[in-house]
């Protein structure tokens, strides 16, 4: 207990110091998964919301598998970019293992599938609400789309803040394609895996104040500038 | 001058689903003018021929002919549906928003909404949520939001079902006021008063077939069929 507490404390002076190991470390973090987050919205909620509105073949088949690659084990994902990215790879001439663009490979394909299956289920909730009205109005497919996305779009910032939530907490695959390399590819929680092997708890307790406050603060601002719950703006 | 699409015909159309037959075939005109009322018991069909004759749903038979090529009606007439459907947006933006789908500039789109917003009574509540209004709010919303382009026929799938008196009067109000600004209106309701009330021609509908048709005064003096005089003598017609 005793060794909690004192673990506790010094993490708090660590944070409030602005220990630089621990802003440098913190910032990458943000780094990768940020990036992440963008390119994964980016390729994740356009295609959830064409899976919502076109009907195809082989439709059910695709959101069943959508929704089972949300269960993608991490350390499955970091060891087949592994593969990938290694010197004997197929693109291995990128040079691109043990950086944080290898990280950020591996995080994109964790969280595009939560992304777009969240996406998917929003929009199509509100496509069923709107089906006849946007028939009845002889709306375009565009302005169908946009319409969904546009009135659906509190939901599709859950969906990536989904995203950062799992991205910013990973372990497993970022440790395999970045190496967890100090001034490199060290990340909040590649370190405090580290550090608690190590048998450091002041340090690994910081860090994880740190990477909770990160992500609480991160869905706060969104919410913010999304001004999500003031009152009829939605 | 702009060519009328009325008057409407529908010759022989049929709507089934899953194999059973839900309408039809129904032979129906609808004329330049008036106010068509089409009753009959729940599950008769009434909201599969409003919805038939606006042209969202599929005829497995049958057609339906305006004046003009379909594609130029689009714009021109406009469907009430039971259960109003808000956009998850202010009062303001649903109202502006048939307007601007048709490109007209945001600040007439919005001007003509506070326009209409006045007319409904919602004069003091652009700014609110529309999801987040009252059941008779919502459902003048929609009528608005129909009426604000300017439609030159009207569909309206039994809009006062839920609604109480006054809600029911006002919105009877502006269907009136719709209709001397020269929108034919088609309505089903199984509210007798409402029919009596509104009427100019009744279609009265059951099993998916038109029983019986003609002039309000005619049908409400003296039906011809033994259903239709049952359903005004009171009793319970299924």
């Amino acid at each position: 207990m005793g060794e909690i507490w004192e673990g506790l404390i010094a993490g708090f002076w660590l944070v409030v110091s602005l220990d630089a190991d621990l802003v440098e470390v913190t910032l990458r973090s943000l780094q990768v998964t940020l990036t992440a987050v963008v390119i994964a919205s980016a390729i994740g909620l356009p295609f959830g919301a064409w899976l919502a509105i076109r009907r195809f073949r082989h439709r059910r088949a695709t959101i069943a598998l959508l929704n089972a690659l949300m269960g993608l084990p991490p350390v499955v994902v970091g060891l087949i970019v592994y593969l990938l990215l290694s010197r004997s790879g197929p693109f291995g001439v990128f040079n691109l293992l043990f950086t944080p663009t290898a990280m950020i490979i591996a995080q994109v394909i964790i969280i595009t599938p939560l992304i777009a299956s969240i996406a998917h289920q929003a929009i199509r909730d509100i496509w069923a609400d709107y089906h006849d009205l946007l028939i009845s109005l002889s709306t375009s497919k565009i302005q169908r789309i946009k319409t969904l996305l546009w009135d659906g779009r509190r939901a599709l910032i859950t969906a990536s803040l989904a995203g950062f939530g799992r991205a910013i907490g990973e372990v497993g695959a970022i440790m395999i394609v970045g190496g967890n390399i100090d001034n490199a590819t060290r990340v909040l929680t590649t370190a405090i895996a580290l550090e608690t092997g190590k048998g450091d708890f002041a340090l690994a307790l910081g860090l994880g104040f740190v990477l909770i406050g990160l992500a609480v603060a991160v869905n706060l601002a969104i919410h913010a500038i999304g001004q999500t719950e003031s009152e009829g703006k939605w | 001058m702009v060519t009328p699409i009325l008057p409407l015909t529908m010759s022989s159309a049929v709507v089934k689903r899953r194999g059973q037959t839900l309408l039809g075939p129904v032979d129906l005109d609808i004329s330049a003018q008036g106010f068509t009322i089409v009753m009959g018991p729940n599950g008769a069909g009434k909201t599969k021929l409003l919805r038939a004759l606006h042209g969202i749903e599929r005829l497995a038979a049958g057609k339906v002919t305006w004046q003009v090529p379909v594609g130029d009606t689009q714009d021109r007439q406009a469907f009430v549906f039971q259960a109003p459907i808000m956009l998850r947006r202010s009062v303001r933006d649903n109202l502006a928003y048939p307007l601007r789908l048709r490109g007209v500039a945001k600040s007439e789109a919005f001007a003509r909404a506070a326009d209409w917003a006045q007319r409904v009574g919602l004069g003091d509540a652009l700014d609110r949520s529309a999801p987040r209004l009252s059941g008779g709010e919502k459902q003048k919303l929609a009528l608005a939001r129909a009426l604000i382009g300017e439609p030159d026929i009207l569909f309206l799938d039994e809009p006062c079902a839920n609604l109480d008196g006054r809600a029911t009067r006002e919105i009877e109000a502006i269907l009136k006021d719709a209709q001397a600004g020269g929108t034919r209106i088609v309505m089903a309701t199984h509210d007798m008063g409402q029919a009596r009330r509104l009427a100019e021609d009744i279609v009265f509908l059951m099993h998916g077939q038109v029983i019986e048709r003609g002039p309000a005064q005619a049908f409400f003096a003296g039906p011809q069929t033994p259903q239709a005089r049952a359903l005004l003598q009171g009793d319970i017609v299924e």
